[in-house]
């Protein structure tokens, strides 16, 4: 077993993981916050998508012990307790979404690239959710959602 | 049936923190350990069981300065072992100097494995299709290889040996990765076909690289992806253009070059035939935009 120390959503953790565990299974299993999914589990779908040290990473790929120093943030770490984050409001308002397994790798996506491009072009969205596959949707909703998340953010 | 497995199997994890100490677990361990990077391939191949467990993972990240990008005017580009892709492709030296290269990590994957996936990664895994090849191939990238031996660098056109095989041996690491200054005068394009825009693997890669002297071609360096058992210079259509003019007729002569040379192998993807034909394709058209790209 290692031992290692990860922030998530702010909250500081000391735990002791097998070394072949991924940060998904720390996440999902250990901390037990299931907002963030499995899909592909070999960082195909993007379901897994959480932010690590600022940038989007497939929680999947991630070996427990790499985790060891970060700061995480998961989908849970979005809203301020009732309060959606801006992104969160947008895919509720506009839709986007269906089934919604694919939903939180989204909009841990679009959390990543609003921090890095605020206004972003149709294509930067392109690129920027170019590793998250939803397959309910057909993508006109879910892009919708990113614009007007961007909207929001900025307001 | 395919199995699908969902957990890894069982091994163990060091995180050294200086290369002698790296290079002296791997000179341990040999095949049972396998240095880690972005983890974007091993991690799938040993949960599909495609590669044996490892006793060990060697996770290279915490070694100072194997990150770094730095670029001199005489030396060119050095890409550290663990500079991710995206870090690569954003770098305002790689963008200003090498902006093919910067083009060709674009089109690799999707954000969350470009920012942990690295260049080093990408060559070291040595699938045919893999994106940065046909590109360092053109650019006439070294690699240095480091253990506890002593260190020798290797040009890219010597580095693969077959699909995912390479001349890497279980002790040793690629430290860095040499890319020369571009000359004067030079333009190079890496075009990729594959069905979808987005995580997907090339059916073809082409990589052009032409440096004028006037009019005319004082070298010419083209390189496939996907076509061969390695990623591939094409002397044959290299050939056909240098000391010539970039004209439609001089292009059209080293696209069908290009295309009779290469041996690509017929599977789901996609058939022989069509690869052939995509290369002639790609390769008129990487060559038909340098020509009309201004000096």
């Amino acid at each position: 077993m290692k031992e290692i120390r990860i922030t998530v959503n702010g909250k500081p953790y000391e735990l002791s993981v097998r070394p072949w565990a991924t940060l998904l299974e720390v996440i999902r299993e250990d901390l037990g916050l299931t907002g963030t999914k499995e899909g592909c589990g070999v960082g195909e779908c993007g379901a897994c998508t959480v932010i690590m040290n600022g940038k989007s990473v497939n929680a999947c790929l991630v070996l427990a012990p790499e985790a060891d120093g970060k700061e995480i943030t998961t989908i849970e770490g979005l809203a301020q307790g009732e309060k959606l984050d801006p992104i969160q409001q947008a895919f509720y308002e506009i839709g986007g979404l269906q089934c919604g397994f694919c939903t939180p790798g989204m909009i841990m996506s679009t959390k990543a690239l609003l921090a890095e491009t605020p206004e972003p072009t149709d294509h930067e969205i392109r690129k920027g959710l170019e590793g998250n596959f939803c397959r309910c949707t057909g993508y006109t909703k879910i892009f919708e959602s990113v614009r007007e998340a961007s909207r929001k953010s900025r307001r | 049936m395919t199995t699908f497995y969902r957990r890894l199997p069982r091994f163990d994890y060091v995180q050294p923190t200086s290369l002698d100490e790296a290079l002296s677990l791997l000179g341990r361990y040999k095949a049972d350990a396998k240095p880690l990077a972005g983890g974007t391939d091993l991690i799938p191949q040993v949960k599909g069981r495609d590669m044996a467990a490892p006793r060990v993972v060697v996770d290279l990240k915490a070694i100072p300065g194997l990150d770094a990008i730095t670029y001199d005017a005489t030396k060119g580009l050095t890409l550290g072992a663990m500079a991710t892709i995206a870090n690569v492709e954003r770098s305002v030296l790689v963008r200003e100097h090498y902006p093919m290269l910067s083009n060709a990590l674009t089109t690799m994957a999707s954000p969350q494995v470009r920012n942990r996936a690295t260049v080093t990664g990408n060559i070291c895994t040595a699938v045919p299709s893999a994106d940065s090849a046909p590109t360092l191939l053109v650019l006439e990238a070294v690699l240095k290889l480091v253990s506890q031996k002593g260190e020798r660098l290797v040009p890219i056109t010597q580095f693969f040996t077959g699909p995912r095989q390479t001349v890497l041996t279980y002790d040793e690491l690629i430290t860095e990765i040499r890319i020369p200054s571009p000359p004067p005068k030079s333009r190079g394009v890496y075009l990729k076909l594959s069905p979808r825009k987005s995580m997907d693997l090339a059916v073809v890669g082409v990589a052009a690289f032409v440096v004028r002297d006037g009019e005319t071609c004082k070298d010419v360096r083209i390189a496939l992806g996907a076509v061969a058992p390695t990623p591939i210079r094409e002397a044959r259509a290299e050939s056909a253009l240098l000391g010539k003019k970039l004209t439609d007729e001089s292009i059209e002569e080293a696209a069908s070059a290009a295309s009779s040379e290469c041996r690509p192998i017929d599977d789901h993807r996609a058939a022989r035939e069509y690869r052939c034909d995509m290369v002639y394709v790609l390769t008129r058209r990487a060559l038909t935009q340098i020509k009309e790209e201004a000096l």
